[in-house]
């Protein structure tokens, strides 16, 4: 990892190009994780919940980037949106992930949902319905390790790893440890699918 | 998975272990404070109910409601079933009404089957127990309870564990289901009867057989037992229904002889001191109560995954 000193451009044998290699994933996670604990003051009643798959680890690593800084050991979980979003009925019936709320649960506390990307916010939109059955927390805040614009709703986010400009014909791919073996961010050039990239 | 869910032997293992997964996450439903998730808004789930159901009913109407959808209980008392409606009819007027899903139970083995493949209807169907045949769910239900207490010391699958069902093997739909789906499953069952409560071709169903309640019980990992259904029986099955409970009644001594950390089920109704008494009905291996939770969160996940998307779950064992 360490000998990559300039990832950015670099075009992979399948056609894709690192945008943010571990060392610029890592950086982006702790500039999010000093923002949140700014605008919060403090860690103290805020909960992450990140979105499955790809926004738990992301939410337990700014958690634990949190710890170093504060001390303070931020509650994390995981918020399932299949059944809430708007495409359910457009596509074969999916598989649920994982959904654990922390012990202390979310009333009266400032949520910050934690995903990889954000595209067209309708995501967002499921997870914010999902919050509502859950609990009723203080504030909800967003953070999102990618924003790849082509907003379908009126959504934004609050803490921004990286703006990437992308075209409707790219896709982006996210990997993470420990869940794909290598932490990287990758545009792929590709026509648009039904793909479960492309739905991001 | 199929449109239909009729019998267990139509689920692969990949179904059968999404039905699981899938009921696991239903499950923790029961600890938030809005018991209730959208995914089948504006769907109509029927429940036609030719034979008398209490826990089924109940079950398939808590869950269908807790996932939003619309539920009609059809049931033969008190309907035009009971004036001489044909099933061909009662199905065209569901189908009239915009069912999307028919659960269905029924004293005729294969009613389900003709309700499916007739062309009468275009919804999906549930078996929810047909004559002496399936009850697929319940096999689920049981399955799911037995992967929450054994999989966590077997590395997470039912695979090599023992599971006896005793009793009233002849007449019971759940224990067909049960041996079919637990084989799929990778477990070993054993039928524990009298020679008379065996059915014919019971040698086909992959399963071991024994008569000897005692010799069994030591090595299982869970024991049902099963209902004796005196409804069904139209002849002497057995000498005196004191001689069926020494024999293969569960009782307090033969509860003593299991392992630690095996299990007792009873699909229900139970018929207390016939096949079961009541210290081990209450006792702390039984798990006869979690049963009808987990019912509720196995059938939320089968509606979901037969009804959820725009078609069934697809798993790595469809031909696509």
């Amino acid at each position: 990892m360490c000998a990559q000193p300039a990832a950015q451009h670099d075009h992979e044998d399948d056609g894709s190009r690192t945008v943010l290699d571990a060392r610029d994933i890592t950086r982006a996670l702790t500039r999010i994780s000093h923002e949140i604990l700014e605008r919060n003051r403090g860690a103290s009643d805020l909960v992450l919940l990140g979105i499955p798959s790809r926004g738990v680890p992301l939410a337990e690593r700014i958690a634990e980037r949190m710890a170093s800084v504060e001390g303070v050991q931020v509650p994390v979980g995981s918020l399932d949106v299949t059944m809430y979003r708007d495409d359910l009925r457009l596509k074969p019936a999916r598989t649920l992930m994982p959904t654990e709320i922390p012990p202390g649960g979310i009333d009266g506390k400032v949520v910050v949902l934690v995903d990889d990307v954000l595209y067209s916010g309708r995501t967002i939109r499921a997870a914010l319905d999902a919050i509502t059955e859950v609990g009723r927390p203080k504030g909800v805040q967003l953070a999102v390790l990618v924003d790849r614009g082509h907003r379908e709703l009126p959504i934004r986010a609050d803490f921004v790893g990286k703006n990437l400009p992308t075209s409707l014909a790219e896709r982006v791919r996210v990997s993470l440890e420990p869940h794909d073996g290598v932490d990287a961010v990758q545009i792929l050039e590709t026509t648009p699918t039904h793909g479960k990239e492309a739905a991001r | 998975m199929k449109r239909h869910l009729l019998s267990a032997a139509d689920l692969t293992r990949e179904d059968a272990e999404l039905v699981l997964s899938t009921a696991d996450e239903m499950r923790s439903l029961a600890d938030r404070p809005i018991k209730k998730l959208p995914a089948l808004r504006g769907r109509t789930v029927v429940n036609l109910f030719f034979e008398d159901s209490t826990r089924t009913r109940i079950s398939f109407e808590a869950a269908a409601k807790r996932l939003s959808a619309d539920v009609i209980n059809f049931s033969a008392k008190g309907s035009s079933l009971s004036k001489g409606e044909s099933l061909k009819d009662t199905a065209l007027t569901l189908e009239a009404m915009g069912a999307d899903a028919v659960v269905i139970r029924h004293g005729a083995s294969g009613a389900p089957h003709r309700l499916a493949h007739s062309g009468w209807v275009r919804s999906s169907v549930v078996n929810a127990g047909d004559g002496t045949h399936e009850h697929p769910t319940q096999a689920l239900l049981d399955a799911f309870t037995m992967w929450r207490h054994l999989g966590p010391r077997n590395g997470g699958t039912l695979d090599g564990q023992r599971i006896a069902i005793v009793g009233d093997v002849l007449h019971s739909r759940v224990a067909r289901s049960n041996a079919l789906l637990l084989r799929t499953l990778g477990a070993e069952v054993t039928l524990v009867a009298p020679p008379t409560l065996l059915p014919v071709g019971v040698d086909t169903w992959g399963v071991e057989t024994s008569y000897d309640l005692d010799g069994v019980i030591p090595k299982a990992d869970a024991v049902m037992m099963l209902r004796v259904q005196r409804e069904r029986m139209n002849g002497g099955f057995f000498p005196t229904a004191r001689e069926y409970s020494r024999r293969y009644g569960l009782d307090g001594r033969r509860m003593a002889t299991l392992q630690d950390h095996t299990i007792v089920m009873h699909p229900g109704p139970m018929v207390r001191g016939m096949e079961i008494t009541a210290d081990v009905a209450d006792s702390d291996r039984s798990v006869i109560v979690e049963q009808v939770t987990n019912g509720v969160a196995v059938r939320m996940a089968v509606l979901y995954l037969l009804l959820g998307g725009s078609e069934p779950a697809h798993t790595e064992g469809d031909d696509l």
